[in-house]
């Protein structure tokens, strides 16, 4: 059986989350000690080595935003940890931030130094509230102990962090919307360049990670970049953190090697709740992809999903059982990103409209043959002309789904046209 | 879609100091504004009228169009009055394949209200809203800032009729 490994979730359950007592028991902190033992291009050096990618989606080596960052000289940096979990599948941020937070502080502070930055800040989602006084309360203890805030371990290094919230909007996942989102502003993804890690929140360099990739980085300081590279695939290193929700027998937030096989974690997870038959797999989230049973063979890592016309994502593994109606599911997805689209760019806005028009339509049986080649056609539009990840992926499961489960969009046409 | 209300939400003098006070905030901690501007709600039933604006917009020193753009783009404020109880149903993917539908007609039947509606007493709202990010235990629903997991349609019409009789009310 699939035993999990357990980099990120190390103390979830076994701690306190608000107590720093607890966390340093467990070797908390001793990570950011020893990183400010180093210089800052030696501990830059062992991220690298690492070769950890993002985990919030788009797979971006940490170790080159950290080296841009880095680079510029300003009189101001800011570090935010992306906590804005909203890609509909995926819990694994809440999880994390619940039950560690002191490791997403401890990995934001080693951030911190390397970039040279003095603050930080967590961005919550609304849908959150109930871990809101958990970040504040781990932060005061935090800061009594003295591993935050000025002079830490009379380092002369000084790092504080605030906790700001979301406003319910999707988008707000987008880095440049995130940063307008904290500055008081509309949630609009802006153009890039400059990128965030030059010219960030109030105009000054930022690094922006999410949760499970900063909560990595002390487990790198502390036991090397190349500890950490031999675990998982070599273009794909360490673990990942996956969200198993659906019709799953067993749902919950788990951690694998990168690289594991899908039906492995769908096994070690009991399969299909209620015994029931596979329909197929949400992967990465509302803006992943649908895949078939057939796909099933699947090692989850960054590359090896895309190459295989699949996606990774946040890490969504959503189980479809053979009652779910997949038209049905790309409507519902569908709908979701009209709501979400901030209709700033013409692409994202009128897109996702057309789309769900187009499936609504197929699937009332008002279909026809050609509408499958608007679709693929719109989604190519999408993707390339849109502004930001939202309408360049949201057509995704559209797509996925019109080839993964074709018969599907076929029957409802047939159906139709019977009619 | 909104009925007469019966306990409609004003200024006093009461409530008006905690609005002004949670305001100033702003002047220290400027990136705090959509905290802020959500406790502000709170203060408000859940809502962020106009005679609220023009407060907050005193004491900030933003523009009313300022406020406005800016809670008009996030989903969780309303410039439109709502029930003292916000009820939040989650509709994505992951709740729907487990049957949220029918947990929303439960919700809906037991409040009597269609989605987007308030209760004429004032008391409850009725709104879709997206991930929950409760994604292992749907279907969820969300009353205010209290979460509610794993539900069949027979436990969230019971828990809509506690509501209701006011088990929750402080």
């Amino acid at each position: 059986m699939l035993e999990e490994t357990r980099i990120v979730l190390r103390n979830v359950d076994e701690i306190d989350p608000v107590s720093i007592e607890d966390y340093r028991a467990r070797g908390g902190y001793e990570a950011l000690k020893k990183a400010l033992s180093m210089t800052r291009d030696e501990a830059l050096s062992e991220i690298d080595k690492s070769a950890l990618r993002g985990r919030g989606g788009a797979g971006f080596p940490i170790g080159k935003k950290l080296s841009v960052t880095k680079a510029v000289d300003a009189d101001q940096k800011y570090i935010i940890c992306n906590a804005d979990e909203g890609e509909p599948g995926t819990n694994k941020d809440r999880v994390v931030l619940s039950g560690d937070p002191n490791s997403v502080f401890e990995g934001m502070a080693i951030a911190a130094y390397i970039a040279g930055a003095a603050k930080g800040f967590v961005y919550l989602r609304f849908e959150y509230p109930y871990i809101f006084p958990i970040l504040e309360q781990a932060l005061e203890n935090a800061r009594k102990a003295g591993c935050l805030g000025g002079n830490i371990f009379g380092s002369g290094f000084d790092f504080d962090i605030s906790v700001v919230s979301g406003g319910g909007a999707y988008v707000c996942g987008e880095e440049t919307a995130l940063i307008a989102s904290i500055e008081g502003k509309r949630g609009e993804p802006q153009f890039k360049p400059p990128y965030p890690g030059v010219k960030g929140l109030f105009g000054k360099p930022t690094v922006v990670n999410n949760v499970e990739t900063l909560a990595n980085l002390p487990q790198i300081i502390q036991n090397g970049g190349e500890w950490f590279a031999n675990i998982g695939v070599p273009n794909c290193t360490g673990t990942k953190v996956f969200t198993l929700c659906g019709n799953v027998a067993r749902p919950g937030v788990a951690e694998y090697p990168m690289g594991t096989n899908l039906k492995d974690i769908f096994e070690a997870h009991g399969g299909v709740k209620d015994g029931k038959d596979l329909q197929g797999f949400m992967l990465g989230g509302q803006s992943g992809n649908l895949i078939n049973p057939d796909q099933m063979d699947l090692p989850m890592d960054i590359d090896t999903c895309r190459a295989r016309d699949a996606i990774l994502g946040t890490g969504t593994i959503m189980v479809m059982d053979d009652y779910c109606e997949i038209l049905d599911i790309v409507e519902n997805i569908m709908s979701f990103f009209i709501h979400e689209s901030c209709g700033k760019c013409t692409p994202c806005r009128e897109g996702n409209i057309r789309m769900h028009e187009i499936i609504h339509n197929i699937n009332a049986g008002d279909g026809k043959l050609e509408d499958l080649d608007t679709l693929e056609e719109l989604a190519e539009v999408m993707q390339i002309t849109s502004l930001c990840a939202l309408g360049q992926n949201s057509s995704y499961p559209v797509i996925t789904s019109l080839h993964n489960f074709r018969d599907d969009y076929l029957k409802a046409i047939e159906r139709g046209q019977r009619a | 879609m909104r009925t007469n209300l019966e306990a409609n939400w004003a200024v006093t003098p009461e409530t008006e100091q905690k609005i002004v006070d949670t305001a100033g905030r702003y002047q220290t901690e400027p990136w705090q504004l959509m905290h802020i501007l959500l406790d502000i709600q709170k203060i408000a039933n859940n809502s962020f009228p106009r005679e609220v604006a023009v407060i907050v917009s005193r004491e900030t020193g933003l523009s009313e169009a300022s406020l406005y753009s800016f809670i008009s783009y996030y989903a969780m404020f309303s410039p439109s009055e709502r029930g003292r109880y916000v009820v939040r149903m989650c509709e994505s993917a992951p709740c729907h394949v487990r049957g949220s539908k029918a947990v929303m007609e439960a919700i809906s039947k037991t409040l009597a209200l269609q989605p987007g509606e308030t209760s004429g007493d004032g008391r409850f709202t009725l709104e879709y809203c997206q991930c929950l990010g409760l994604c292992v235990n749907s279907p969820a629903v969300m009353v205010n800032e209290a979460v509610y997991k794993d539900l069949t349609p027979g436990r969230a019409a019971t828990l809509m009729e506690d509501y209701m009789r006011g088990d929750y009310d402080a």
